[in-house]
Order: structure tokens, then C-alpha cells, then sequence
């Protein structure tokens, strides 16, 4: 290899100001902890030793994986960017699932979805999003069951003991189960049932913002997720464009079905605060690594995941669709950047020169 | 124009494309200080090679008096710039010497030995009006002026282009985006007068009708300096601009003044512009006005680990080391020399070097201010480098290509056109030394292209020589086939005449056939 040696380069410039990766981490997991902790307190103890355990996993895997690499395991860990895989992928499982779910899910995630493909900035796919899917079809039933919100502090929320034997012994008890809006839509609308009726007792649009509602562990708070998004976009962490086109590709698509068809299709602001709408397009779609790095292209990626977030969820086979359309888009990501490079200065979109006009 | 009447498209591209970044400008306490003069050094070093171009020929000897402004060495060529005597003396010597330049090689320079009297050459006050156009760019040529911006390129070859082109418009760089620097916020401020004036001769040379300075507005003292110094010219206009780096980027501030963009592989010429620094025209203004050719500048010594950060107006020549005493030395341990800005200087390892021509700044850095060591991250495609290249390059998928050796690639990104401002490089949370890439790529292109002209060069002998022998083989069979036919033509000649005499006795000899 002829490039530069890692030998201190004496190159200009001779000062640095940016963000280290580990910083750009932390800010987003500073981000996700209002909506972390307000899933703790919808779900309980169970919940805080899931997400416990998969960031434990998760940074026992990346340890292995540095193991075997040779390298410290310490300096990789440091950059933060392992445990916001884990978390990302615990608030996406089902509340009370069994840990055994994500500590498969976060070896899938880093190993697999990360250091197969060579280590951080390499992997083509998000690889919180990459193990939910595939936790998804290999472990259907555990993947899908929901339970209706029970504080922390409630009478019937279960103590930390039986949290313990919730999810590392016999599992989730029947009783308390409940279908999330998606699924339940989704199954009535197979009975040919009409959606203003299977809509009635469990869509209310205030309850879904504050985070009353079945749904993974984290993703059910939308106004604290759209709270932290807006705080990574204000400290230039995160740019805009990904979320917006996110929410519109989901918004527009949904406003016009329900425009035309009320009785088939759920309208817009039930798309946007149910599933993994917000957790999506502020925290997972923007992951830098996999998505594209072109202005343009962001707008087109963010617009692809909400629009097949959308087509996933009213017309496929599952009734929730963010993991899948953000991974598709994954796969279009090198492509939307290779034909969306922006105009370099003093040259047209063909790439050739300007034309030198008249003085004036 | 201003930037106000600027189309809503433009304004609007601006708006969505926030290039650049907001380094820490670490401007005071130089910034507040007066300028002050530095006593003369016993010996000044002056570099042939002070400007880009072909480097100036010395036209003294050694042991020689000259005096203050006296030739010391001439231009050579259409871009070049001669070289005069800082102050008076006896010429020392014309050795190679240390010289600041990238290459870290040296280069000839002149020494002079100051003598303390600092006796100049009788100097000429001119009225500028008087003077026609070319004049004035051959006075300015004369004086040995060049960008005192940092690109050193001569000055009346770019008044010449502007008479030539007709461009309408002269830009004045007072940007100053370089954080520490602020020799030309001290001048505009201290000297208002002499920028305004520089600035109105060099449009009598290009016959322009305009003048739009920009500076950022984070020298509000200049801008106010400026306007009262050009309220009676209607025709100067002072456009404060946003403290952003790289602003002071030609095609940068070019384009914020006045909306068009410099043609890549162009000259601001193409679109009606001449750029100069406002150092320059201060020094332009010294040259016509009094005569005076560029034998100092203001200089910023700066960086956490000088004791008095300050401005000083030094001989060129002087050097370093002389300026850092006067300063006050060091108080802190120094990471790094840096001869220029922080974001695009030249790293020296050696304070025996002098002040030349295009010296803005001499900083001191502690291992604090500077990039922090320890080894580059994995790129994590954050494209922070991407948003702010104010050329609006990749510079992540460009580092990728070169990279993997694919040097062809990174030009397709447009390489060619990185001014090398750095700004990715301060940008990257990676810590991804970007800029060493394409600095390393373009080298290595160059070479390339160097090789390619050799080898052209040598397969054209070649396929000549081939060619040659080719014809002279050529020339040679015919030559012998001529021969040879001549040869059997005479045969069956002396045969037929042989036939015919036979009967006739005796037969002739045959006639002599050319050998």
C-alpha cells in the first residue's frame, strides 16, 4: 500500500475540533434515555434486566470479537458504539422477553452483523435492526408478545423477584399479554371487520404520545423520542433530513389511503405514533454507517424507509415493517449515494467546468 | 453588488449548504495589540524563490553595499518577482540555505548584513493618477509585490490579466479566516487609509469600475476602520461576511460577494474578478505612492506557548527566532511550529528560517491546540467532511479510493479540485488525517504525470528512431533494386548489342556501367 504511514502526519491542519466517536455516541445514548426510562416505568422490572442484559451481551460479544482479532477490547468498547447497538436493539424487543432473545440478538448483532463484515464503518446493514429481523422470523411467538403498560409502581407491576423469574425462568405469564394496534388491526382486518370498529377501544391518539400503549421497550413514548431526535439534531449530531423524510414517507402515503379508503386504512397519526415510527426515523435510520452520506440521498433514504414502513405495514405479511425498510434501504444506501453526489463547486451536474459568462 | 441582491436560488443554496467550520479563533490578545517594529537583525536571509514562479536571478555580488530598496535580484520570466534590499548592508554571501517550503528541501538565498543605518535608495513619490494602467502593474511588478494572502503569486501579472480581460470587479481579501492570524484585521485597522488607497490604484490599473471588500465580521474594528476610510469612494464597498473557515478561500469569498463561481480549473478572471489581499494592497499603495518596494510585512506570533502573543511589521528576511525573543520566547513546551495558520501552515521543525514574502503568522502550539495525537478511527461514514467541504467533495469516499491505491477514482471525485483548506480533516470525529491523503495523492499523481511526460517523450525518440531506420533500410533496398535493374538493364543491353554485332567483327566492349 502506497498511502500515507499511521506515522504522525504533519499535514495541515494543525488543530482538530470535532466530536470524538465515543462523544457522538454518548450524545445519543443521552438522547434515548428519556424514552429508556420511560419504557422502565410503562414495563417495569422485567424490563431493565432485558435492556440489561442485551447491552451486557452486547459488550461481551464486541470483547470476543477484539479477542480475536488480537486488539484490546477496551479501545473499541470506549467508542461507545457497541452499547448503542445493544440498546438499540432492547428497545425493540418485546418488553418481557426472555433474555436468552437479547443475548442471541446482540451476539447476532455485533458479530455477525458487524465485525463479519469488518468492524465498525463497514457493515452494510444497521445491525440492531439486521438482529430484530432475524430474531423476528426465527423466534415469532416470543417476538410478539405485548403486554399493555403496567408502572413500575402500580399495584399489579411485578416485583424485582418476579421479574427475575419472568425473564430468566418460566417466561411471561399469559394473563397480562395484549396485541399491539398494528397486529390487532391487522388480524380484524382479516375477519373482514372494518377498521373504525377494530379501532374504537384501542387507538387514542393522546395516550399513544405519552406512551400508554403495547409496543417494544422503548419505542412506545413518541413525544420523549421525538424529544431526544430533536435534541441530536439541534447539537448537529444528527441532520434533519433522514427524520422528516422518515415521518413523511410514513405521513403522506398514510393521509392519502386514509383519504380514500377510511375503512381500509389506519390514518396517518396512528401510523406515526404506533410500531417503531419515531425510534426509527430519529435513532436508527440515521445510524451514520448505514445510511447515506449526500443531502439528497438522505432525503430519498429517509423517504424510502417511512414509504416502505408503510407499504410493509398495509399491504405484507407482518404487521410491523420499520426493521425491514430501514434494512432495504440499508442495501440501496451505496447506490443512492453513488447518483446523488452533490454539485462540486465551479463545475455543472455533468461535472464539467462552468461556462465563463459575459463581465457585468 | 452586494450580497443583499443576490437571487433567491443562490441564497437559498447557501442557506442548505452550511460548509465550513467555526474553529476556536484564538485572535487575542494579538488582535488588540498595536503592530510594533522590529529592531533590525544583524543579518537578514532572502530567498530567490519568495513567490510562485520562476525564482528571481541575483544581480548583486558578494561584499557588495546596497542600500534600503536597492535590486538584489531580478525577475525571471512572465511569473516571477524580483527581490530588494530589506535595509542597508553588505551582501554576505548567496548560499543554499533552510527555506520555508513544504518540501522541507533548501534553496539559494541572499545574505545581507545590516549595517544599523538602514540607508535607502532615493524614492520617487508618485501621483497615481498620473500614471496610465500598465504603468502601474509595471511599477507594481518592479516593487517585487506578491500575495501577501499566503499564496505569493506575483501581483502585477494578475493587474496585467484584469487590463487584459477588462474584469469589472476587484475583490479585496480582508477575510482573514485562519484562527491566531490577524496581521491583515491589525493593518486594516491601523492602516485604513493605505488598504482604500491600494485598493483604488489597483482598479486604475484594471480600468475596473468596482471594489467589494470582504471581511468577517469578526473584526467589527476593521470594518469600521474601513467604511470611514471609504466613505468619500463611492465606488468601494464594504461587505462584512460571516466568520466562517475557510471564508478568506478565493473562490469562497468570491462567490458570497458576488454570487458567481470561479470555473473549476478557472482564474477569478473568467468571471470578472481580480482578487488581492488587502496586505497587498497596502503594499501596492506603499510602491506607487512612495516608491517603496515589499521589503516587510506584519507578521502574527502567536499560539498558547508565546509569552507576549502580538503583531510585528519585520524586514523580510529577519529570522524566526528573532521574532519569537521579541515576543517574549516561550512559556509552555511547543508541540508544534507553525509557520502560517493553524488550518492550512506549514509544520517546521527549525526556527532557522526567515521570514519571507508570504509569512503570515508564526505560532507556537502546545500539545493542547494541536490535533490531539494517537491514531486515526475507522471511518463511520458520519459524512461531517462531506457537509463541510466548501467545495462540496466527498472527501470520505475520496480518502477511500486513494486508500486502496486508486488514485483514478479519488480524481474522479474531483480531487483536482480540493484547495486543501482542511476543513475535513478538523471535522473528523475519526481523526482521519484527510488532508495528508490528498496531499499525498496529488503528489503522487503529479509524479505520475512527470513519469508519463518522460515516457512519452522517450517512446516519441524511440518510434523516431525506428521510423528512421525504417526509411533509411528502405531508402537503402531501393537504392540496390535500382542498382540492380540498372545493372541487368546494361547486361541485357551489351547482350542485345552483342547479338546485333555479332556478325560484325570485332565487337566493342560494353560501355562502363555506373557503379
Amino acid at each position: 500500500m502506497n498511502a500515507p504511514s499511521s506515522a504522525q502526519p504533519l499535514s495541515s491542519p494543525h488543530a482538530h475540533g470535532a466530536r470524538s466517536i465515543g462523544q457522538v455516541m454518548g450524545l445519543v445514548m443521552l438522547a434515548l434515555t428519556p424514552a429508556t426510562l420511560a419504557g422502565f416505568w410503562q414495563f417495569g422490572w422485567p424490563a431493565i434486566l432485558l435492556w440489561m442484559t442485551t447491552l451486557l451481551a452486547a459488550a461481551l460479544a464486541e470483547a470476543l470479537c477484539m479477542r480475536f482479532a488480537g486488539r484490546r477490547a477496551s479501545a473499541s468498547l470506549g467508542d461507545g458504539s457497541t452499547l448503542l447497538t445493544g440498546w438499540l436493539l432492547a428497545l425493540s424487543l418485546p418488553p418481557w422477553a426472555p433474555w436468552w432473545l437479547g443475548a442471541v440478538g446482540a451476539f447476532f448483532a455485533v458479530i455477525v452483523c458487524k465485525h463479519a463484515f469488518g468492524g465498525l464503518g463497514q457493515n452494510p446493514f444497521n445491525p440492531a435492526m439486521a438482529a430484530r429481523v432475524m430474531l423476528l422470523i426465527s423466534f415469532p411467538v416470543q417476538m410478539t408478545q405485548w403486554l399493555a403498560p403496567q408502572p413500575i409502581l402500580s399495584a399489579n407491576a411485578p416485583s424485582l423477584l418476579a421479574a427475575f423469574d419472568i425473564i430468566f425462568g418460566a417466561g411471561m405469564p399469559d394473563a397480562v399479554t395484549s396485541a399491539s394496534l398494528l397486529g390487532h388491526v391487522k388480524t380484524e382486518a382479516s375477519r373482514g371487520i372494518l377498521l373504525a370498529q377494530s379501532l374504537h377501544d384501542i387507538w387514542n391518539p393522546l395516550d399513544f404520545g405519552f406512551g400508554k400503549r403495547t409496543g417494544s421497550l422503548g419505542e412506545t413514548s413518541a413525544l420523549l423520542l421525538v424529544l431526544g431526535g430533536l435534541f441530536l439534531i439541534v447539537l448537529r449530531v444528527i441532520g434533519p433530513r433522514i427524520p422528516l423524510a422518515f415521518l413523511l414517507g410514513v405521513a403522506a402515503p398514510a393521509a392519502l389511503a386514509h383519504g380514500l379508503a377510511p375503512d381500509h386504512y389506519l390514518p396517518p397519526l396512528a401510523h406515526l405514533l404506533s410500531g417503531g415510527v419515531m425510534l426509527g426515523a430519529f435513532f436508527i435510520a440515521t445510524d451514520y454507517v448505514t445510511s447515506p452520506t449526500t443531502p439528497m440521498g438522505r432525503w430519498i433514504f429517509g423517504f424510502g424507509c417511512g414509504l416502505l414502513t408503510w407499504i410493509i405495514r398495509s399491504w405484507g405479511a407482518f404487521p410491523e415493517g420499520v426493521a425491514f425498510a430501514v434494512m432495504l434501504m440499508n442495501a440501496a444506501t451505496p447506490l443512492i449515494d453513488r447518483y446523488t453526489r452533490p454539485r462540486i463547486f465551479g463545475r455543472g451536474r455533468d461535472g464539467r467546468p462552468l461556462a465563463t459568462g459575459p463581465h457585468g | 453588488m452586494g450580497a443583499n441582491d443576490l437571487p433567491l436560488a443562490s441564497r437559498l443554496g447557501r442557506w442548505l449548504h452550511r460548509w465550513g467550520a467555526h474553529p476556536d479563533d484564538h485572535k487575542h490578545p494579538a488582535a488588540n495589540t498595536d503592530v510594533a517594529a522590529l529592531p533590525l537583525p544583524p543579518r537578514l536571509t532572502l530567498p530567490l524563490a519568495q513567490h510562485i514562479g520562476a525564482p528571481a536571478r541575483p544581480e548583486v555580488e558578494v561584499g557588495a553595499r546596497v542600500l534600503r530598496g536597492q535590486l538584489l535580484a531580478s525577475a525571471q520570466g512572465p511569473i516571477s518577482a524580483p527581490i530588494h534590499a530589506p535595509s542597508s548592508g553588505t551582501i554576505a554571501g548567496i548560499v543554499d540555505v533552510p527555506v520555508p517550503h513544504p518540501s522541507g528541501l533548501s534553496g539559494t538565498a541572499i545574505l545581507l548584513d545590516t549595517d544599523g543605518l538602514d540607508e535607502a535608495v532615493t524614492m520617487a513619490e508618485t501621483d497615481p493618477w498620473t500614471l496610465a494602467p500598465a504603468d502601474i502593474a509595471r511599477r507594481v511588478a518592479e516593487a517585487g509585490i506578491v500575495g501577501l494572502g499566503g499564496a505569493t503569486f506575483p501581483a502585477a501579472v494578475k493587474l496585467s490579466g484584469g487590463q487584459k480581460h477588462k474584469t469589472p470587479t476587484l475583490v479585496l481579501n480582508g477575510g482573514e479566516c485562519e484562527p491566531y492570524l490577524s496581521c491583515d484585521d491589525r493593518l486594516m485597522r491601523e492602516r485604513p487609509a493605505e488598504v482604500i488607497d491600494g485598493a483604488r490604484i489597483i482598479l486604475r490599473a484594471i480600468e475596473g469600475r468596482h471594489i467589494l471588500i470582504g471581511v468577517e465580521k469578526n473584526k467589527p474594528e476593521a470594518i469600521a476602520a474601513l467604511a470611514l476610510a471609504a466613505a468619500a469612494f463611492p465606488e468601494v464597498e464594504i461587505v462584512p461576511v460571516p466568520a466562517r473557515y475557510p471564508m478568506g478561500s478565493e473562490k469562497q469569498l468570491v462567490s458570497w460577494l458576488t454570487g458567481k463561481e470561479i470555473p473549476a480549473g478557472g482564474l477569478p478572471a473568467d468571471i470578472g474578478v481580480v482578487v488581492q489581499n488587502v496586505g497587498t494592497a497596502a503594499a501596492i499603495h506603499r510602491a506607487i505612492r512612495h516608491g517603496e518596494a515589499l521589503i516587510r510585512r506584519i507578521v502574527t506570533v502567536s499560539g498558547g506557548a508565546i509569552r507576549t502573543p502580538r503583531n510585528i511589521e519585520v524586514r523580510i528576511g529577519t529570522p524566526l527566532a528573532a521574532l519569537i525573543d521579541f515576543c517574549g520566547g516561550t512559556i509552555a513546551p511547543v508541540a508544534r511550529w507553525v509557520l502560517g495558520g493553524p488550518m492550512m501552515g506549514l509544520a517546521i521543525d527549525t526556527l532557522d528560517l526567515p521570514i519571507i514574502k508570504g509569512s503570515g503568522g508564526l505560532l507556537a502550539l502546545t500539545a493542547a491546540e494541536t490535533a490531539r495525537p494517537g491514531s486515526a478511527g475507522p471511518c463511520i461514514h458520519c459524512a461531517s467532511c462531506a457537509s463541510a467541504c466548501p467545495i462540496g467533495l466527498m472527501p470520505l469516499e475520496m480518502a477511500a479510493h486513494i486508500r486502496s491505491d486508486d488514485l483514478l477514482g479519488a480524481l474522479a471525485l474531483g480531487l483536482r479540485d480540493c484547495i486543501g483548506c482542511g476543513t475535513c480533516s478538523y471535522v473528523c470525529p475519526s481523526r482521519i488525517p484527510l488532508v495528508h491523503y490528498f496531499n499525498h495523492a496529488k503528489g503522487e499523481l503529479a509524479a505520475q504525470d512527470r513519469a508519463k511526460l518522460r515516457q512519452d517523450a522517450i517512446r516519441q525518440l524511440v518510434d523516431a528512431r525506428a521510423a528512421r531506420m525504417e526509411q533509411e533500410a528502405r531508402e537503402k533496398a531501393e537504392v540496390a533494386a535500382r542498382r540492380k535493374a540498372e545493372r541487368e538493364r546494361a547486361k541485357a543491353e551489351a547482350a542485345a548489342k552483342a547479338a546485333a554485332q555479332a556478325p560484325l567483327s570485332p565487337a566493342r566492349p560494353a560501355e562502363e556501367t555506373p557503379a
